[in-house]
C-alpha cells in the first residue's frame, strides 16, 4: 500500500537556556491511505513534538534538526511558509488535547469552523459555508446546529467542543488527520462517543489518522497500527493484534500491565513501571529505557540497540531480541 | 443586564456620595481655612467673611448645604477669587484641558497600542528593545522633565516648536507629547505583555493550525482577546488626562483645569477643592462604568445578572 505520509530520521530539538532538549531522537514511521495509526507514550516520550514536527507548529524554540516528513512527494521540513498554510488544514489538519481551550472564547463556534473552509476555498459563498458548516454538525452530533452555530464556545461543554473541533478539522475533508489526545481531558462515557464517531468519518471519508495518546485501551479500540514512542525513539511499531498479544519491548509489556483490568481480582495490586522518563536534555547512551527496565543488561546501558523485525510490520529495539541474547528466566522473551 | 447596570448606577452614587464625604472631612480637618492668610485680617474681619460664606455654621450644616447645592449643579462661589464661582473655572477650564486631553488620548491610543504590538510579535528582536526602552523611559522620567526637555530642544535650541501656549496646533505638540508620554509607555507594556500572552493560548495554535497567515491570526484572533486588560487601564487613563494635569498645564502655559487641583488646597479655596474632586471623581467612576460596557461588547463570555 502506498503511503500518505512518511517520516524518515526526524530529530527536533528545543533550544532552551538548560541547554538543548533533545525531544525527538531520530524517529522513523509512515502511515497508509485510510489507516489509524496509534503513536502511544508517556509524557515527555516526544509523541506530540512528532505530530507537531509534521505541520510545523512548533514553539519559536524547537528546531528540526535532521530527517525528512514526505508527504504528497514533498518535503514539508523544507516546503515554505505559504505552501505550508495551505497543507494545514485543508490536507492535513490537527485536534487538540484541551478543547475547552482550543476554541477562541470570542468567536462564535460557527463561523470558527467557516472559517476553516473561506481561508482555503475563498471563492465559495458565504450561504453556502454556512449550509456545509450546519451539515457538519450534525455530522458530529451536534444537537440543533442551527441554534448552536451562534453560541460561544463557553456555552459548550468539554465533549461538544470537542466535537466543533473536529468538525472543523474534517471541514475540508483531509487526507491526514493528527489527533493529539483528543479524549484524555474529557469523561469515559464522551470518550467511547468521539472515538466511534473518528472512526466512523474515518470509514466515510478515508481519512488516514495519527492518534496520539497515553491510553492503550483507546488505542484497542480505534487503531489498525500502534508506534510506541519513549525517550525520543520509537522503541516497537506492530499491528494492533501483536503488540496486545506479543509485545517485543519491555516498555510495552510495563504499559500493558499497568492498565488496570476491571475482571482482576481487587487484591492483586496494579503494576506501575517504577522511576521517571529520563531528562532529554541529557539523553542516556544506550537504551532509554534501560533506568527502568527490569531485565536490562549491562550493554543496555551502552549501546542504543538497532531495531529487529519479529514478524510482518512488527519491529522492536530491544538487545533481548537479538538471536544471541542469552535465553534463560531473565530474558521475558526466551524463557 | 439592565438590572446589574441599574444596581451599578446606584453603587456609583453611593461611592460618589462617600468621596464627597470623605473629601469635605479632611479638607476642614486640614489646620486653616480661606481667609486666614499672611496679611493678618482684623478678627472682626475674618469673622464677618465667615458669616458670609456661612463658615461659621457647624460642619455638618455646611455638608448638606453644599449637597443641596450640588444637586442643582451648583459648585458654589470660590472662596479666594470674589466674583468667581467654581462652575466658571470648570466651564472656563474644562474645555482647554479637555480638548487638550481628548488629543492626548488619540496620540497615546495610536501609539501605544501598535508598539505593543510590534513589540509582542518581534518579542526578544531588536523592535522589541527599542520599544520596550523608549516605554521604560517614559514610566520612569517624570513628566516635567520629559517637558523640560522637550522645550530646551523642540523651542529653544530648534525653535521650531512654540514653548506655551495653544494658540496653534503647534502648540499641542510638546504639551500632548508630555502628558500622553507615561500613559504611550503604560499601555504599550500592557498591551505587549497581554498579546504574548494570548498568543501562548491553545486556540491561537488551533487559528495557525487552520493555516491562516500570522497576520490574519494576531488581527482576527489574539488582538481582541489581548485588548481585554488594556482596555481595563485605558478607562481611568481617559479621565485622567480629559481632566488635565497640573504639571503639564503650569509648564506649557495651558489656562486648563489642571491647576485648580492643587492651587485650591493650597488656598483651602474650600468649593474649588469640593467642585474638581467631584468633577474628577464623576469622570472617573463614569470611564469605570464605561469599561464594564465595553467588556460585555467585546467578551461574550461576561454577562451581567
Amino acid at each position: 500500500m502506498e503511503p500518505i505520509l512518511q517520516i524518515e530520521n526526524l530529530k527536533t530539538s528545543f533550544m532552551t537556556s538548560n541547554g538543548e532538549v533533545q525531544a525527538v531522537r531520530g524517529v522513523s514511521f509512515s502511515i497508509n491511505k485510510g489507516e489509524i495509526l496509534g503513536i502511544v507514550g508517556e509524557s515527555g516520550s516526544g509523541k506530540s513534538v512528532t505530530s507537531m514536527s509534521i505541520l510545523r507548529l512548533l514553539a519559536d524554540t524547537a528546531v528540526i534538526k535532521e530527517g525528512s516528513i514526505t508527504f504528497e512527494g514533498k518535503n514539508l521540513i523544507d516546503v515554505s511558509k505559504k505552501e505550508m498554510r495551505g497543507i494545514r488544514g485543508e490536507k492535513i489538519s490537527m485536534i487538540f488535547q484541551d478543547p475547552m481551550s482550543s476554541l477562541n472564547p470570542l468567536i462564535p463556534v460557527g463561523n470558527q469552523v467557516a472559517e476553516m473552509i473561506l481561508e482555503h476555498h475563498p471563492d465559495r459563498k458565504k450561504e453556502d459555508v454556512k449550509k456545509e458548516v450546519l451539515e457538519l454538525f450534525s455530522r458530529v452530533r451536534i444537537p440543533e446546529p442551527e441554534k448552536r452555530y451562534k453560541c460561544f464556545p463557553h456555552e459548550f461543554s468539554g465533549g461538544m467542543r470537542q466535537r466543533v473541533m473536529i468538525a472543523m478539522a474534517l471541514a475540508n475533508k483531509p487526507d491526514l488527520l493528527i489527533a493529539d489526545e483528543p479524549t484524555t481531558a474529557l469523561d469515559v462515557t464522551i470518550q467511547d462517543q468521539i472515538l466511534h464517531q473518528l472512526r466512523e468519518l474515518e470509514k466515510e471519508y478515508g481519512t488516514s489518522i495519527i492518534f496520539i495518546t497515553h491510553d492503550l485501551g483507546v488505542v484497542a479500540e480505534l487503531c489498525d497500527r500502534v508506534i510506541v514512542m519513549y525517550g525520543g525513539l520509537v522503541m516497537e511499531e506492530a499491528s494492533i493484534d501483536d503488540i496486545f498479544e506479543k509485545p517485543g519491548h519491555p516498555y510495552t509489556m510495563g504499559l500493558l500491565v499497568s492498565i488496570p483490568d476491571i475482571k482482576q481480582d481487587k487484591s492483586v495490586r496494579l503494576m506501575p513501571i517504577p522511576g521517571s522518563p529520563p531528562d532529554m536534555t541529557n539523553p542516556p547512551k544506550g537504551c532509554p529505557f534501560a533506568p527502568r527496565c527490569p531485565y536490562a543488561r549491562k550493554i543496555c546501558a551502552q549501546e542504543l540497540p538497532e531495531f529487529i523485525e519479529l514478524g510482518e510490520g512488527h519491529r522492536t529495539r530491544c538487545f533481548l531480541q537479538y538471536p544471541d541474547a542469552p535465553a534463560d528466566e531473565h530474558n521475558p522473551f526466551r524463557r | 443586564m439592565v438590572r446589574y447596570f441599574a444596581k451599578r448606577l446606584g453603587l456609583m452614587l453611593i461611592a460618589l456620595f462617600l468621596i464627597i464625604l470623605v473629601t469635605f472631612v479632611i479638607m476642614h480637618a486640614v489646620p486653616g481655612g480661606p481667609f486666614t492668610s499672611d496679611r493678618n485680617l482684623s478678627e472682626e474681619v475674618e469673622a464677618a467673611l465667615n458669616a458670609k460664606y456661612h463658615l461659621d455654621d457647624p460642619l455638618p450644616k455646611q455638608f448638606f448645604d453644599y449637597l443641596k447645592g450640588l444637586l442643582h449643579g451648583d459648585f458654589g462661589p470660590s472662596y479666594k477669587f470674589t466674583g468667581k464661582t467654581v462652575n466658571d473655572f470648570i466651564a472656563n477650564g474644562f474645555p482647554v484641558s479637555g480638548k487638550l486631553g481628548g488629543i492626548t488620548i488619540i496620540f497615546v491610543v495610536l501609539a501605544s497600542i501598535p508598539m505593543g504590538i510590534l513589540a509582542a510579535v518581534k518579542n526578544g528582536k531588536w523592535q522589541d528593545m527599542v520599544v520596550m526602552a523608549v516605554a521604560t523611559i517614559g514610566v520612569t522620567i517624570p513628566s516635567f522633565v520629559i517637558a523640560s526637555m522637550l522645550i530646551y530642544i523642540f523651542s529653544f535650541r530648534m525653535g521650531a516648536l512654540p514653548s506655551f501656549g495653544l494658540d496653534s496646533w503647534k502648540g499641542y505638540i510638546l504639551p500632548v507629547i508630555t502628558l500622553g508620554g507615561y500613559s504611550v509607555s503604560y499601555l504599550a507594556r500592557q498591551m505587549r505583555s497581554s498579546l504574548l500572552e494570548v498568543m501562548g493560548q491553545d486556540y491561537i495554535r488551533t487559528a495557525r493550525a487552520k493555516g491562516l497567515a500570522e497576520p490574519k491570526v494576531i488581527f482576527k484572533h489574539a488582538l481582541r482577546n489581548a485588548l481585554i486588560p488594556v482596555i481595563t487601564v485605558l478607562g481611568p487613563t481617559v479621565a485622567n488626562l480629559l481632566t488635565g494635569s497640573f504639571v503639564v498645564e503650569k509648564i506649557f502655559a495651558v489656562p486648563g483645569l489642571g491647576v485648580h487641583f492643587v492651587n485650591s488646597v493650597s488656598m483651602r479655596d474650600y468649593t474649588t477643592i469640593m467642585g474638581v474632586t467631584v468633577f474628577y471623581a464623576t469622570f472617573l467612576l463614569a470611564m469605570v462604568f464605561i469599561v464594564d460596557v465595553f467588556y460585555c461588547l467585546i467578551d461574550p463570555r461576561i454577562k451581567y445578572d
